[in-house]
C-alpha cells in the first residue's frame, strides 16, 4: 500500500503549538464562562449539567495546553499558559469569550460551539499526530454528550413558548457573525491540513452547516444570513470581553506569586 | 448542622402505653432497628419532621453551592478549577437526590422551593457567611464538610429508609470533599509562602466558631431532640456531635500549622478529650433569623435564578406538551 501523501512530511513545532494553543483556550475560555452559571441556573438539573459540561471543558483544557506547553519546549506548563498569558496571547475563538447573557444565549453558544467541536474532535482523532489524536478521541466522546445536549434544548426552547423561542432568535442574531471564524482558515489551519495533522476546514464547514441548519429548521428558528464573519481571536486579537475574564481567572495567581497551590 | 433546630410538632414523649395500637407498632418497628418505608404507616409528626429536616438539609446544598461557586472562576490552577467545580456538582446533586428523597412523604420540590424563596424552610447557618480568599474554599471542604460529616454518617442509620440510603451515597462524597479541602490546606500551610499560610490563618479565624455552631445549640432539655431520637431520626446529641468534631480537627489544625481562634481550648486528660470556649449563640441566632453577612444575598440569588429561569422551564414544559400531543395524535390517526 501506497504511504499517505503526508506520511514524509513534517510541520514546525509553531504552527502545531498555535494549533493546540487554540484548541485548549476554546476550551478554557468556554469553561471559565460557563461556571459563572453553577448554582445560579435556572433549574437544579441544569445546575448540574452545566457544571459538567464546564469540568469536562477544563479537562480538555489541561490536556490541550500540557501538550501546547511541551510543544513550546520553553519549560512552561499548562498552569503557566492558563494563568500567566495576557489576551493577546490567547488563541480562543470570539464565539466561546461572548459574555453568557441569559441562558438562552449561553446554551445558543454552546449549541454552535459542539456543532462545531464534536466534528473537528472526531476528525483529529484521526490526526497524524499521535498526541493531538489520542487527546481528541477522549475529548470527542465528552463532546458527543455535549452536543446531544445542547443541541435537544435548542429545540425544546425554539418550539416551547413564545418567549422561549424568542430568546432563542435574539441569541442566535447575536452570536452569528462569530460563527465564521470556526471554519476560515488561516495559514496555520492550512499548515496542518496538509499534512494531515488537523482537518480541512471547508469539509468542516459543510458538517457544520448542515447539522446546524436541520437543528434550527426543527426548533423553528430562522437561520441568520451570513454577513461579515467576526475574526481574530485565532490570532489573538480578541473583543474587549476576555481582558476582564482573564483579569478574573488569573487575579489569585498574581496576586500571589511563587505560590503552591 | 445542615439541619438545624427541628421541630417535631410534640409537646412531650409518649409512652407506647399511651400510643393507639398503630402508632405503638410503628414505633417498635422503629425500636427494632427496622426502617420505615415510604408506603408504610407514620405518625403525622414524624413525617413532617422528616420533611422539615430533609428539605433543610436539601435546601443547605443548594445555597451552599453559591459560597463555593463563588472561588470556580478564581481558582488558581486548572486541577484545583476541575476539582472545585467537581464538588459544587456534587452538592447539587446531593440536593436533588435529598429533595426526592422528601417528596417520598408527599411534598413537590416546586413547593419546597418555594418555602424555601419565601423565607419559610430554613437551611444551615454557615452558608451565610462568606468566602473571601481562596483559603476559605479549603476552610469549607475541612471545617464545614467535615462537621456535615459528624452528623451524616450516624444518618445512615436513620429509620427513615430513603433518607438513610440518600445519606450512605452523600456520606462518601463528602468525605472526599473533606479529604481535597484538607489537600489544598496542606499546599497552603506546609508548602506554600508566608502569604499564604496567613490567608489560611485568617479563613481558619473566620470560619472555626461558625463550623461549631453547625451543631446547634445544647439540646438541653428540648423535646424535639427527644422525639427525634426517639423516632431514630437523630441518633446523638449536638454537643456529642460537637465534641467529636473538635477532637478530630484540632489535631488536624496543629499538623497545618494554624492556631485555633479559641484561648480557652486545652487538651483535658480526665476526659480524654478538648475543652473548649463558650460559643457565641447570639451570633448563631441572629445569623440563622436572617441578619448574618450573606443571608439577604444568598436568598436573593436562588430567587433570581428560579425566577430568571421561569420561561426556561415554560418552555422545555410546552415543548414536552407539544411532543406527548403529537404523540397521541399519532396513536389517534393509527387507531
Amino acid at each position: 500500500m501506497d504511504a499517505p501523501p503526508h506520511a514524509n512530511r513534517t510541520h514546525s513545532n509553531d504552527a502545531l503549538f498555535a494549533y493546540t494553543l487554540r484548541l485548549g483556550d476554546n476550551c478554557l475560555v468556554l469553561a471559565q464562562r460557563l461556571s459563572a452559571w453553577v448554582g445560579h441556573a435556572p433549574a437544579l438539573e441544569e445546575d448540574i449539567a452545566v457544571a459538567n459540561v464546564a469540568l469536562d471543558m477544563v479537562g480538555q483544557a489541561q490536556l490541550w495546553l500540557a501538550l501546547a506547553a511541551d510543544l513550546e519546549g520553553q519549560g512552561r506548563n499548562a498552569d503557566d499558559l492558563a494563568y500567566g498569558r495576557d489576551a493577546g496571547a490567547f488563541r480562543n475563538l470570539l464565539l466561546v469569550e461572548q459574555p453568557n447573557g441569559d441562558y438562552a444565549k449561553t446554551l445558543m453558544r454552546q449549541f454552535l460551539f459542539d456543532a462545531w467541536h464534536h466534528p473537528m474532535l472526531v476528525a483529529l482523532a484521526a490526526s497524524s499526530e499521535t498526541r493531538i489524536a489520542e487527546i481528541a478521541a477522549k475529548a470527542a466522546k465528552e463532546a458527543a454528550y455535549h452536543l446531544t445536549r445542547s443541541r435537544d434544548l435548542v429545540v425544546s426552547l425554539g418550539d416551547g413558548t413564545g418567549e422561549s423561542h424568542d430568546r432563542m432568535q435574539a441569541a442566535l442574531a447575536t452570536l452569528w457573525p462569530y460563527t465564521g471564524e470556526m471554519v476560515l482558515a488561516d495559514p496555520v489551519d492550512e499548515a496542518l491540513a496538509v499534512t494531515g495533522a488537523a482537518p480541512d476546514l471547508a469539509t468542516l464547514a459543510a458538517i457544520w452547516s448542515d447539522a446546524v441548519g436541520a437543528t434550527l429548521t426543527e426548533a423553528t428558528l430562522v437561520r441568520p444570513a451570513d454577513g461579515y464573519a467576526q475574526r481574530g481571536g485565532k490570532q489573538g486579537v480578541h473583543s474587549e470581553h476576555l481582558g476582564y475574564m482573564l483579569a478574573e481567572m488569573q487575579f489569585v495567581q498574581r496576586a500571589y506569586p511563587g505560590g503552591t497551590w | 448542622m445542615y439541619a438545624q433546630q427541628i421541630k417535631t410538632g410534640a409537646r412531650r414523649l409518649k409512652s407506647l402505653a399511651e400510643m393507639e395500637p398503630q402508632e405503638r407498632a410503628f414505633q417498635e418497628h422503629v425500636d427494632a432497628g427496622s426502617k420505615i418505608e415510604p408506603k408504610d404507616w407514620m405518625p403525622d409528626g414524624y413525617r413532617k419532621t422528616l420533611i422539615r429536616q430533609i428539605s433543610q438539609h436539601a435546601h443547605s446544598e443548594i445555597v451552599g453551592q453559591l459560597p463555593e461557586a463563588n472561588w470556580i472562576s478564581r481558582a488558581p490552577t486548572l486541577e484545583r478549577k476541575a476539582i472545585l467545580l467537581a464538588k459544587v456538582q456534587d452538592e447539587a446533586g446531593h440536593g436533588l437526590y435529598l429533595y426526592c428523597a422528601a417528596e417520598t412523604l408527599g411534598i413537590s420540590r416546586d413547593q419546597m422551593l418555594e418555602q424555601l424563596h419565601n423565607g419559610q424552610a430554613k437551611y444551615s447557618s454557615i452558608f451565610n457567611y462568606p468566602t473571601l480568599t481562596w483559603a476559605d474554599v479549603g476552610m469549607i471542604g475541612w471545617l464545614v464538610d467535615g462537621a456535615a460529616i459528624m452528623n451524616q454518617v450516624p444518618l445512615q442509620r436513620c429509620s427513615y429508609g430513603p433518607y438513610s440510603r440518600a445519606m450512605v451515597r452523600v456520606c462518601k462524597e463528602e468525605s472526599f470533599h473533606q479529604r481535597q479541602g484538607y489537600d489544598s490546606l496542606i499546599k497552603l500551610c506546609r508548602h506554600g509562602t508566608a502569604a499564604q499560610k496567613e490567608m489560611a490563618q485568617d479563613a481558619l479565624n473566620r470560619w472555626w466558631w461558625p463550623a461549631l455552631m453547625m451543631f446547634g445549640p445544647p439540646d438541653g432539655e428540648s423535646v424535639h431532640s427527644a422525639q427525634s431520637m426517639a423516632w431514630k431520626i437523630k441518633q446523638n446529641t449536638n454537643d456529642e456531635l460537637r465534641q467529636k468534631f473538635v477532637d478530630q480537627t484540632v489535631p488536624q489544625a496543629d499538623y497545618l500549622g494554624l492556631e485555633v481562634p479559641d484561648p480557652d481550648l486545652r487538651w483535658n486528660d480526665a476526659r480524654g478529650s478538648y475543652d473548649f470556649g463558650e460559643i457565641d449563640w447570639e451570633e448563631f441566632h441572629r445569623v440563622l433569623g436572617g441578619d448574618g453577612p450573606c443571608n439577604r444575598q444568598r436568598l436573593e440569588d436562588r430567587v433570581r435564578a428560579w425566577e430568571d429561569g421561569a420561561w426556561f422551564r415554560d418552555g422545555l414544559m410546552a415543548h414536552a406538551n407539544k411532543k406527548a400531543d403529537q404523540k397521541s395524535l399519532g396513536r389517534a390517526d393509527a387507531a
